[in-house]
C-alpha cells in the first residue's frame, strides 16, 4: 500500500519555482492543461504538510487563539448576561448588531461573484468563486451567533421559530426581526446548498487523485458517487443555474430584509426608504472588499498567481470602485434628505452624526469608504497589489466604522435630549468581535487545506475555451 | 444491484468503454455511435460539454420544472403557514388593525419561496442522476479514475439490444481513441 501512496504523491506535480503572474489581460496563464489544473488545484489540498506554507500554520494558530477568547468572551456572557457588554438603554443595539450587519454585508459579495457573475457570464469570476462561497458561508455563521449571542436567553433562540409549542405560543409574523430569522436561515442554507453543488465534480477528482486511501474514502462519500456523465453534467449544469438565478434576488432580499430592522422603525436616521438599495450596495462594497483582502494574500502563498490573474484582481478592484461609488451617492442623499425634509428631529440627527460625540468616526468613515478608495481609479494603483490589499482593508474598516455610525449616532440621541446617553464597548464586546474574526479567519484556513479553493472543473472548462481560441486562425475570430 | 432474475444478456459484462484525450474526439465519436444505432450509451467528461448529452439522445431535462414546482410550494407554504399563525392559531388584535395584514407576510413567502426551490433543485438533480451512489460498475476501470481529471469516455452498455462483445469492441476501436475495456459488473 505504501509503494502506491507513494507512487501516487509522485504523481501530484506542483511547480518548483515561483510562477510570474501572466498580466492583466488573460484569465488563466498559459501552459494548463486539464492535468496540470487538477494537480495544482487539488494538491494544494490532498499532498501532505510540507507543502503548505509556514504562514499557514502561524495564521491558523493565530486564528485558533482568536477562538479561544471568542471562548471565553460567549461563556463570560451565557454566565453574567448581556451586562458585561457596554449596552445600555438608550443605546440598546451595540457592537451585536453592528458586527451582524457587517458579517452578513461581507458574505454578499460572495453569493454575487458566484451568482450574479455567473448569469452575466463574467470569465474571471472562475477563479475566485469557489474562495469567495465559503467566505460566504463562514461571514454568515459569525453573522448568526451576533443576535443569538444578542438574546439574553440565548438557549431559547428557538423560540423564534414557528413550532408547534405546549404554550401555543407563536412568533410575530409582522415583525421585520422574525423577517430576518427567515431571511438569515434561508440565506445560510441556500449558500451551503449552492457551495456544495458546486463542489460536487471537484470532490470527485479529489476521490480520483488522492494519494492516500484514507482521503479517498472520504471524498467517495462527500461526491455522491459523482461519475461526470453526460446526462448528470446536463441536469447538473441547469440546477445550477437555477441556483444561481435563485440566489440573486435572494441576497438583494436578505439585506434589505436586515435595513428593514432599522427602516421599519420611528428613529430619525433609520426610518428612511432610501436604506434597502443603501444597504445592499455596502454590502457588496465590502464583501468585495473581503474577497480581495483574503484572495491576494492566497494566491502569493500558494503560487497561483497564474490561476487567480491580475484581471481577476483588477476587474474585482473596478466593481468594488463602482459599487463604493453607489454607497458614496447613498451618504450624500441620507444627507440631502436630512436637509431637505424640514424635519427638524432628521436634521438634527444628521447634524450630530457629523459634528457630535462620534462625529471623528464619520469623518474617519469618509475617509476610508470614499476618499481613498478613489484611487482605485488609476491602472497603477490597481496593479500595485500592496496597495489594492491595503485599500480592500482600509474599506473593511470603513463599512464597519458605517455600521457604527448607522446604529449607535441614531439610538444615542433620539427625541427626548433626558433619555439622552453614550455607548462605549467594553473589552468584552471588543473580545466577541475580535473572537468571530479569529472563528472566520481559522475557517478559512482550514477550508483551504480540506477543499479545492477554486473550482477545478470550471477552470478546466476556461483551458478548453483557451485552447479552442488558440487553434483557430485570428481571421476566423472576426469573421 | 438486485438483479436475481437476470434478464441480461451477458453476466458480469456492463459494457465497453474507450478513452479520448479531447472533448471533440468524444464529441466525434458519440455522433458516430449514435449513427451505428447504439442507443444505451453514456459519455463522461471532467467538466461539462456543450452538447454531448444531446449527443448521445438525451431530451429532455425536467430540473425546472421540479424547482419551479418546489417553489410554488414553498410560497403557498410560507403565505399560508403565516395567514395560519395570524388568523387561527393566535390571532393578535392590535388596535383593531386587520388580522390579514398580507403586505407584511410577503418577505417570509419569498423566503420560504427562495428556500423550498433551492433545495428542491438540489435534491431534484441528485436524485434524477441516481446520487448517491458509492459503488458503480465503472468504477471497476482503473482507467476510468481521470475521467474526473483529464480523459473523455463513451461506454455502450450491454443492455444495447446491438451490444455484441467482440464486435463492439471492434467498432470502439475504430473511433481513433486510446483503449478500450471491458467494464465488468
Amino acid at each position: 500500500m505504501d509503494q502506491i501512496e507513494k507512487a501516487n504523491v509522485n504523481n501530484i506535480h506542483l511547480p518548483t519555482e515561483v510562477i510570474p503572474d501572466p498580466g492583466a489581460n488573460i484569465v488563466l496563464g498559459h501552459g494548463l492543461d486539464y492535468k496540470t489544473v487538477t494537480d495544482r488545484i487539488g494538491g494544494i489540498v490532498v499532498l501532505p504538510w510540507k507543502n503548505s506554507p509556514k504562514k499557514w500554520l502561524v495564521g491558523a494558530f493565530i486564528s485558533f487563539c482568536f477562538v479561544n477568547l471568542l471562548m471565553l468572551a460567549v461563556y463570560l456572557l451565557f454566565t453574567k448576561g448581556v451586562g458585561i457588554w457596554g449596552l445600555n438603554i438608550p443605546v440598546a443595539w451595540g457592537f451585536a448588531i453592528i458586527n451582524f450587519v457587517w458579517w452578513i454585508g461581507i458574505g454578499h459579495a460572495g453569493t454575487l461573484i458566484s451568482a450574479v457573475l455567473f448569469l452575466v457570464k463574467q470569465d474571471w469570476r472562475t477563479s475566485i468563486n469557489r474562495f469567495s462561497e465559503a467566505m460566504t458561508l463562514f461571514a454568515v455563521a459569525c453573522a448568526g451567533m451576533f443576535p443569538i449571542l444578542h438574546l439574553g436567553r440565548p438557549w431559547l433562540f428557538y423560540w423564534l421559530l414557528p413550532y408547534p409549542n405546549s404554550m401555543w405560543l407563536w412568533p410575530q409574523p409582522r415583525s421585520p426581526l422574525e423577517w430576518d430569522v427567515f431571511a438569515v436561515s434561508t440565506y445560510g442554507t441556500v449558500s451551503l446548498v449552492f457551495w456544495y453543488v458546486g463542489l460536487l465534480p471537484d470532490l470527485a477528482s479529489l476521490r480520483d487523485t488522492a494519494p492516500y486511501l484514507w482521503q479517498r474514502k472520504i471524498y467517495a462519500i462527500l461526491s455522491l458517487g459523482w461519475r461526470g456523465s453526460a446526462i448528470h453534467w446536463h441536469r447538473y449544469q441547469k440546477a445550477y443555474l437555477l441556483l444561481a438565478g435563485l440566489a440573486t434576488p435572494l441576497v438583494l432580499s436578505v439585506h434589505t430584509i436586515v435595513s428593514f430592522d432599522f427602516a421599519v422603525s420611528q428613529l430619525p436616521g433609520w426610518h428612511t426608504t432610501i436604506f434597502p438599495p443603501y444597504f445592499v450596495a455596502g454590502a457588496v462594497y465590502s464583501g468585495f472588499a473581503m474577497v480581495l483582502t483574503l484572495v491576494i494574500p492566497l494566491r502569493a502563498w500558494y503560487n497561483m498567481r497564474d490561476l487567480i490573474t491580475l484581471r481577476t484582481i483588477e476587474a474585482a478592484a473596478k466593481l468594488m470602485l463602482g459599487v463604493g461609488l453607489i454607497v458614496a451617492y447613498g451618504y450624500g442623499m441620507e444627507a440631502f434628505f436630512a436637509w431637505y425634509s424640514g424635519d427638524k428631529y432628521e436634521s438634527f440627527m444628521y447634524w450630530n452624526r457629523m459634528t457630535g460625540p462620534y462625529g471623528f468616526m464619520y469623518w474617519l468613515l469618509i475617509l476610508c469608504n470614499i476618499a481613498i478608495p478613489q484611487l482605485l481609479w488609476s491602472q497603477k494603483v490597481r496593479h500595485n497589489l500592496g496597495l489594492v490589499w491595503t485599500i480592500s482593508i482600509v474599506i473593511n474598516i470603513g463599512m464597519w466604522l458605517e455600521r457604527f455610525e448607522i446604529v449607535v449616532t441614531s439610538l444615542h440621541r433620539d427625541f427626548l435630549p433626558s433619555s439622552w446617553g453614550m455607548y462605549i464597548p467594553t473589552k468584552w464586546d471588543i473580545a466577541t468581535y475580535a473572537g468571530t474574526l479569529g472563528f472566520f479567519m481559522l475557517l478559512i484556513f482550514l477550508f483551504v487545506r480540506a477543499l479545492p479553493s477554486i473550482s477545478i472543473f470550471e477552470v478546466r472548462e476556461q483551458v478548453h475555451h483557451d485552447l479552442q481560441h488558440e487553434n483557430k486562425p485570428a481571421v476566423e475570430e472576426h469573421a | 444491484m438486485s438483479h436475481a432474475v437476470s434478464t441480461k444478456r451477458y453476466e458480469g459484462l456492463y459494457g465497453a468503454l474507450v478513452e479520448f484525450d479531447t472533448p471533440e474526439d468524444l464529441l466525434d465519436a458519440c455522433d458516430k455511435a449514435y449513427a451505428e444505432g447504439f442507443r444505451k450509451m453514456d459519455a463522461f467528461a471532467p467538466m461539462p460539454v456543450d452538447g454531448l448529452a444531446e449527443a448521445i439522445g438525451y431530451k429532455k431535462n425536467k430540473v425546472a420544472l421540479c424547482v419551479l414546482i418546489g417553489g410554488i410550494t414553498g410560497m403557498c407554504f410560507g403565505f399560508g403557514l403565516l395567514q395560519w399563525i395570524s388568523q387561527v392559531a393566535y390571532p393578535l388584535n392590535v388596535g383593531g388593525r386587520p388580522l390579514n395584514s398580507w403586505p407584511a407576510f410577503i418577505p417570509i413567502t419569498f423566503e420560504c419561496m427562495i428556500l423550498f426551490s433551492a433545495l428542491t433543485s438540489m435534491i431534484s438533480m441528485l436524485a434524477m442522476n441516481g446520487l448517491p451512489r458509492p459503488y458503480h460498475a465503472l468504477f471497476n476501470v482503473p482507467a476510468f479514475e481521470r475521467a474526473s481529471v483529464d480523459k473523455f469516455f463513451l461506454l455502450i452498455e450491454s443492455q444495447d439490444p446491438k451490444f455484441e462483445p467482440d464486435q463492439t469492441v471492434d467498432f470502439l476501436k475504430t473511433l481513433g481513441g486510446n483503449e478500450v475495456n471491458f467494464v465488468p459488473e
